[in-house]
Parts: structure tokens; sequence; C-alpha cells
């Protein structure tokens, strides 16, 4: 075990865990933040994502001593109170069904839209193409991206 | 629909009807979370609810809010929402003011838990009369306190007037709130409740066909629901479970020392061939279940043929139960003066829940008690069958449903639900339990494989005379929900039922005239029946998909034989059709024609002919049409097959729907396109994969599932729903869970031999597969 120091949506934690602890467990069972889930600990299907500087990050295979940067959980995104536009285009839409790999798809959707507000449709669902659903929701997903996309008149949207 | 055979939605009715199954829930993300007499009953024991008091239903606060209690749980469709709408109706009370409590075996009413898609359907009428009754009894509190009979009285929003002067009032809060009704209602069981009110006819429904927003959404998106997988517990541990290497698997030796050194392990839990770890954290847990070095004993004879020689196993095998044929007409003689015979073979590999998140449960052993966290949908049922389990008394187990990954039968939930409990009696402290992913891939649950032998005869005029259907599915010892002596960690202890469950093999939902028709249905068994990964189970209309993919494939067959137009080919055997039991003739013919024409179909036959030169990819489109009980879907599937990679993209799909009266047409939209695309991921992706040890497919590499990318550019779901006579004003409401996952693998098929002119007769429809096809 060794004292391990992260910056989780904005705020700065201390935890003794083994370095080698997948990221994704300490986020869940230390610090209590849920949005990030288990889905397959091997990085294929998203249901764990979080965004570390930007990118999305399969917190599940990353070592919690590997961590350097910002670690924004879905629990991170909204501001002041007010919903991330993703959040609320995904209420809008009525985007999730049971809702488990949806962390997955809304941090995934982050990444993407940070990158390029104004993606394709051939962009989103290459961007996209990672985060697995077995609801399939895929559809609803696409277009609470879009809807972002559409009423952000491709500005950034962080 | 079904044969004699047992078929899975007939059993299904069974379990729920003997009230050995139980119920779900969920809560919503609410104020009034739990009811007062839950945190009474916290310490346990905890007792059945009894369902013959409007108490055990409904709550009223004293801020005139309410909260209902149901025995039912919602795996995303949004029937959570579906129930307060129908209740508030009837309760004459705002949607906003009210919540939701569902599913926990201590607190809500035993309806069975989810499952067959009958929510709406069954259970939302003893919703409804409840509440119909609640509000006839503040009714007549009010009469009394406000001094004027009950027909002077007006009810809206939970306040009731005198009609003839609005200012004299009272609200339900002051009637009631905080205290009890005390009032009993009648019925023999759950579904046959009677009470003194009546329910409102359709043309009274308020809150009933708006779309309203689904409740959990919000705590969904932003991280705040605490979800099954989510529960903590002072003192709680964490467990994997160590599966055999290979079916059938003898433990013949643990070296635990191979795991004594790493940090934070407790136990290692074994009996007969369940192993299992018991860690601090839930990283160790992981750990050590991967480190812990155990010798398994192969059986003496394969447990199964590899899943390339499935088929050929199943054509042989001696069948453990055959149905009687049913037999229509004299398809013999009809057969033999044919003008044109068509035979055509299907067949459907297993397929998978493989939830997204794997299996899991949290079990409480505190105060000689038992509480399971799970996302199971039948919670009473796993309620029951772990108190048979673990030898403990009903009252002393309780099952608390809290939201999990999707559940579209009998997944993994049940397995996990009783092994946690286990565990936690083993060790005396809160252990909370998920499964892996490939042991979640691996071992969960799996729809039956089967093979199909159509024969067809087409008069001279292309009219579709004769028809024989014969199905095999391997579906021997088909698992029934939370049974204690089948669930994986019964069967790994060595428990076996006094004898394996028959299984199903349906015959199709066929309401086209066909004057003369014989079905015929048999079982066989793999060779290990019991601790093997392929075990069966109910999954998403059990046995639909696949019996609709032939039987849907094989009447395009006919059309192409008959040179007909494949859509006017079904209409017209439909008009033709002699039934019309709730109006099942008129609405199908509806639905059809409503799904030609918002698709903009154009009559001819298939294969779409080739024009000019040909270029890599090819468009075709395919319908197919089915019902599900009493509520029909046609789905018209656009796809592109690119010759070069073999791939199939399902560009457009159009989904005609008739359930009757729609509760929340949104949210009932939604479930009808994620039924549309799980089938959709069944027709181009899943299978189950093995060698003749063990299951080969077990992650999302060598199992995969649908993705963004194969997403339709454009669903259109059409809803039918409506009464063809518009005087009757009782339109029932039908299920919509599974109707729409029914045809689509059948669409697909149509739709590639419309672009090909190649017929896929074997899901899933992958690249290499239909690469191969094209090429012969």
């Amino acid at each position: 075990m060794s004292m391990v120091r992260l910056r989780v949506n904005g705020a700065t934690h201390e935890v003794d865990v083994d370095p080698s602890t997948p990221l994704l467990f300490v986020l869940r069972n230390d610090l209590d933040l849920h949005g990030p889930r288990f889905g397959c600990g091997l990085g294929q299907c998203s249901v764990c994502t979080v965004i570390i500087d930007g990118n999305a990050t399969r917190s599940c295979i990353t070592p919690v001593s590997a961590v350097r940067g910002e670690i924004t959980t879905l629990e991170g995104l909204a501001k002041d109170g007010r919903l991330h536009p993703l959040q609320q285009a995904w209420i809008d839409e009525q985007a999730a069904q049971c809702g488990y790999c949806q962390n997955g798809q809304i941090m995934t959707a982050k990444a993407l839209l940070d990158r390029n507000p104004n993606p394709s449709d051939a962009q989103i669902r290459a961007a996209m193409d990672g985060a697995l659903c077995r609801c399939m929701t895929y559809y609803r997903v696409q277009a609470a991206i879009k809807r972002v996309v559409r009423g952000n008149g491709g500005r950034e949207v962080k | 629909m079904n044969t004699s055979l047992p078929p899975g939605a007939s059993r299904r009715a069974f379990l729920k009807g003997s009230g050995v199954l139980a119920i779900t829930l969920s809560c919503g993300a609410l104020p009034a979370a739990r009811a007062p007499a839950a945190e009474a009953a916290a310490a346990g024991p905890y007792p059945d609810p009894d369902f013959r008091q409007l108490d055990t239903w409904i709550v009223i606060h004293p801020d005139n809010t309410a909260t209902f209690h149901v025995g039912k749980t919602d795996g995303g469709q949004g029937t959570g929402t579906a129930f307060r709408q129908m209740m508030c109706d009837e309760l004459d009370i705002a949607y906003e003011r009210t919540s939701l409590v569902m599913g926990s075996s201590d607190i809500t009413p035993d309806q069975g838990g989810s499952g067959g898609s009958d929510a709406i359907e069954r259970d939302g009428w003893a919703m409804r009369r409840v509440a119909a009754e609640g509000r006839r009894v503040l009714l007549e509190l009010a009469s009394e306190r406000l001094g004027a009979p009950v027909a002077m009285l007006t009810v809206a929003n939970a306040t009731i007037a005198l009609q003839a002067d609005a200012a004299r009032k009272v609200t339900y809060a002051e009637l009631l709130g905080g205290r009890r009704f005390n009032v009993a209602v009648e019925g023999r069981n759950v579904d046959a409740i009677s009470v003194k009110a009546q329910v409102k006819p359709v043309n009274q429904l308020r809150v009933v066909g708006q779309s309203i927003k689904r409740y959990d959404i919000p705590a969904k998106v932003d991280g705040s629901l605490k979800w099954a997988v989510d529960m903590k517990l002072p003192g709680m541990v964490h467990a994997r479970n160590v599966r055999p290497a290979f079916a059938g698997a003898t433990l013949r030796r643990i070296d635990e020392s191979s795991v004594a050194k790493l940090p934070g392990v407790l136990r290692v839990v074994s009996r007969g061939n369940y192993v299992a770890v018991v860690c601090e954290r839930e990283e160790q847990a992981i750990n050590a279940a991967r480190q812990l070095k155990v010798e398994w004993q192969k059986p003496a004879t394969k447990p199964f043929p590899a899943s390339k020689d499935l088929f050929d196993y199943m054509r042989s095998a001696e069948p453990t139960a055959v149905t009687q044929p049913q037999v229509q007409g004299d398809p013999d003689a009809a057969f033999a003066g044919a003008k044109q015979l068509i035979t055509a073979e299907y067949a459907v590999p297993f397929q998978g829940h493989t939830a997204i998140g794997p299996a899991h449960a949290l079990a409480d052993p505190s105060d000689g008690q038992m509480t399971i966290y799970s996302n199971d949908m039948k919670s009473y049922g796993l309620r029951n069958g772990v108190a048979t389990f673990l030898g403990m008394p009903r009252a002393a187990v309780r099952v608390v449903y809290m939201d999990g990954p999707q559940v579209y039968g009998r997944t993994a939930a049940d397995d996990a639900g009783f092994e946690a409990a286990f565990l936690a009696r083993e060790v005396g402290r809160p252990v909370r339990l998920q499964w892996s992913r490939e042991e979640e891939t691996a071992w969960d649950t799996k729809g039956p494989p089967y093979v199909f032998r159509l024969r067809g005869a087409l008069d001279a005029a292309g009219k579709l005379v004769a028809l024989d259907y014969e199905a095999t599915a391997a579906d021997h010892a088909h698992l029934g929900y939370n049974e204690p002596d089948t669930v994986l960690i019964a069967q790994l202890m060595g428990r076996r039922p006094q004898r394996p469950a028959r299984g199903g093999a349906e015959t199709p939902a066929i309401l086209y005239s066909i004057p003369n028709r014989r079905s015929a249905a048999k079982i066989v068994a793999m060779p290990l029946v019991w601790e093997t990964p392929l075990r069966t189970g109910n999954l998403r209309d059990p046995n639909g998909p696949q019996v609709t993919f032939a039987f849907e494939s094989f009447i395009d067959e006919l059309a192409v034989a008959a040179k007909v137009d494949p859509l006017q080919f079904r209409l017209d055997m439909l008009r033709d059709a002699t039934e019309d039991n709730v109006f099942r003739k008129a609405r199908s013919i509806a639905v059809v024609e409503a799904a030609a024409r918002t698709y903009g179909w154009d009559a001819r036959p298939a294969p779409r002919p080739r024009t000019g030169t040909r270029g890599n990819v090819q468009t075709g489109r395919g319908i197919a049409y089915t019902y599900r009980g009493n509520t029909i879907a046609a789905v018209i599937a656009e796809v592109e097959v690119n010759r070069d990679t073999g791939r199939v993209w399902a560009k457009r799909i159009v989904c005609a729907h008739d359930c009757g009266l729609a509760i929340n047409p949104e949210g009932l939209r939604h479930t009808v396109e994620c039924g549309l695309l799980h089938a959709l991921s069944r027709a181009l992706w899943e299978e189950v994969e093995f060698d003749t040890e063990k299951v080969t497919s077990v992650d999302w590499t060598t199992h995969p599932s649908l993705r963004h990318s194969d997403t339709p550019e454009r669903i259109d779901v059409v809803l039918v729903n409506g009464d063809p006579n518009p005087g009757r004003p009782d339109l029932p409401p039908y299920g919509a869970g599974e109707t729409s996952h029914k045809p689509v693998i059948a669409a697909v098929a149509n739709a590639v031999f419309d672009a090909t002119g190649v017929r896929l007769r074997r899901p899933p429809f992958r690249s290499a597969r239909v690469r191969q096809a094209l090429a012969t």
C-alpha cells in the first residue's frame, strides 16, 4: 500500500492503496464516485470511462499510480448546479434505457465534443464505436449528441 | 401460437400464477423514499406484504403527495413511469406529487416481478384498481368531512371539493396524510383483486397517454443514482467466483498457498465444485481469483460438440421430448397436388444475455436475517429461492431491488444473488459479489439454439396451400427463475432437481390463411446437462426471434417462388385469415400497411432487379411481420450489403406496432426501438462459440455485439395503436417489451436477399459468413 494523490472533479484526494489498483476501484470504493462502473475490466466496453486531461480513459485498466492529470468523472460534469449540455440532451432525448453503460456513452461523447465541437455523423459513429450498450440505445445516444452539436452551433461545449 | 409443448411463454405464465415467483422493483429518484412500514421492518423479520390491504399499495403523505408500492421492476423500459401514470389517473393526483417503490420483497406486494412483457398488460390492472379504490375511500371521507354526498363532490389533483362551491374543499393529506387507509380489498390472488370502485374508461384518462419523461433518467445521467452495484455496508467484503476451467470438471485440489500471501485475502470458500475467494477489497478479490491455483479434472466424456458442429449434432441427437404435431386440413394431399414445392433449412445458434454489467449482488447476514440487494427482475422469487437454498424461514430473507443492467429474462442476476447470500453466511459479513466479464459471457444463461426444416406448397395461382414446419431446439433442462436446485451454485454443489425441465420448442404465431399445415417441434439435450455453461433460460421472448426468423424467412422464399411482392404476399394471406380475436386480423393488416406506407414500399417481387453496372454495395429491403399475444409488429429493414467485405448495414428500419392503449407513447417508442436494435445485434453479431470443453466467446472481442457504427441512419417507429371499433371505450394496453424483437432477424435476411439474391439461413450475418455466401 502507498499513498496516492489524485485530483478528481476539482478536489484533491489522498488514498492509501496498492499502486497497481485500477483507478476504477479507487474512484468507486474509496472516493464513492459511482458514475464509472465495472463492465469488463479489459478496456473493451467504456462503461468505466473517465476523462483525464481531456482524454476519454478506461479507468478499469489504468493503474491508479499511472494517473498524473486531472480526472473528471460523470459527477464532475455539472457546474454550479447546471447539468452539462450532454446530460441535458440525454434527458431531452430520453437516451438511457437501463442506464448502466451511459457513463461511458456520455464521457466518450464529452471527450469527442471537447476535441471537435462540430463532428459529422461519421465522426460521431467512429468516436463512439467503443462505447457499448446492451440495451441498444445507440440511436438515441447519437441523437442526443447531435442535439448538443446543433444547439451549440458548433462552438466549444466545455 | 404454441404447440402442446410447454413453450417459454406458457411456462412463465405457470410460474407466475403459482406464486413461486417474485417481484422486482426500483426506487424512483424521488423524495419520499421508503415507506414508514419499511423502516419499522428494517431489522427483520420480513413477512409478506398483504396485497389485500390498500395501505400496502398507497401511502398518502402529510404534504399531500403519495407513494405507490408495486410488485414489479423496471429494466429500463420506463414501466415505473407508466405505473405511476396509470395510478395517478385512477387516484386523481398529479404525476409530480407521486413517487414509486418497486419490487422490495418486504414492502411491496408480490406481483411476480418482471417478465413476459405483461407489466402494463396484466399487472397494471391491479394497480389501477387499488388506486381507484383509494380515490373512492377518500371521497367517502371527504363526504363526511364536507357534509355532502359523494355525488356532489369533485376531485382534482388530490383535492376534493363541492361541485357547487370550490371553496369548500379538503385535500387527501387533510383526510389521510400520514395515516393508514385500513381498507381491505378482495381477490384470491393479486391479479384477481376486486374493489368497489370502478376504474376509469379510457376516454377519461388524462395522465395516461402523455409522454411524461422517465423519472429515473436524470439520476442516471448525473451519477447520483445508487445502483445495486453501488451498495456499501459497514464491514462489507468483496468476493469473486472461480469457475471450473472446463465444463463438467470436478474439483481435485485447491492450493490455498497460491493466494495466502496476497493482500486482503480473507477466505477461499469451496463447496463441491463451487469456489470463490473473499477479500477486503474488490481489486484484491479479482486478483486472488486469478491467482488461485485450482486443479480440475476433466469429465470422462466431452460435455458438448464444438459450436461449429452444433447443428449437425442437433439434427442427429435423440429427442428428449417430441410434440404431437398440430395438423390443420390435409397437408399430405395438398403437398401431393402442389404446383411448386419449396423446402428450406434454417439454424440459429446459442445467443446469450451478456449483460453490460456482469451479474452481481450484495448480501447482508446481519441479525440472523439475510438481505440481498439485487437488480434481479423477480425479487420475490430470489427471496423465496434463497430461503429454501439456505434453509432459512422465508420471513428471514428480504430482497431489495435496485437498478442494474438490462434484464431480459432469466439472467445470471439470479445466480449471483444466491452466491452472495451463501458467501455472506459463510463469512458472517456483508458480501458484495460481481462476476467477471469472461464469467458473465461464458456462464450466463443462453437462448436455445434451433434448427428448422420448412416445406411449402404453392398452387398454380402462387398461393400457399400447404406448410410443413419442423423445429428442433436444444433446450432440455431449461432453467426457471431462482430455482434453489438449478441455480449455478446449486448445480456446482451437486444439487439436482428431481428431473431436468423439459424445455420448450415453439411453433410460429400464424395468423396467415394457410389451409393445410403441420407444425411439429422436438427438444434435444446437449451431452452434459448440469454444470455446463451452455445453460438455456428465457432470453427476451424466449423462442420468438429464432422461430420468427425461420418462419418469416420462409414466407419470403415462398413469395419469391410465387414471383409476388413479399409484402403483398403477406397481406393477401392476412386478408384471407379467418381469426379475428381482439381485432388481430384487422390490426395486423393495419400494421403491415402502416409499415409499407411509412417506408414508401413499392410493390415488386424480390430480389431487386439489377440494372447497369453493379457496384460493390447493393441495397435491398425486407419485411417481416409477427404478433406476440395481442401485440402486433411489422418490421421493414433496408440494408446495404458490401459484396467485397461482406458487411451488412441496416441503414433504415421501420417498425409499425400495435399494442393497444399506449400509456406513454415516447417511452413505448423507445422500448420498441431498443427491441429492434437488440434483435439487430442478434442478426448481425451474436453467437456463443465453444470448443468441446468450454465456451470460447468470452469478452467483447470474441463475442461481438452491435456498436454505434452499426446503428441505422434512421429508425421510424409507427404506433398504429388504435381500436378499429372507435365506439369502444375500453381499449386495453398489451405488452410491448418483446414483440418488436421477434421479426428483425428475418427482416434483415429478407433484405439481404432482396439486395443480393442470396438467402442467408443462419445468423449471425457477420462479414465472413456473408462473403462466403455471396461467393457461392
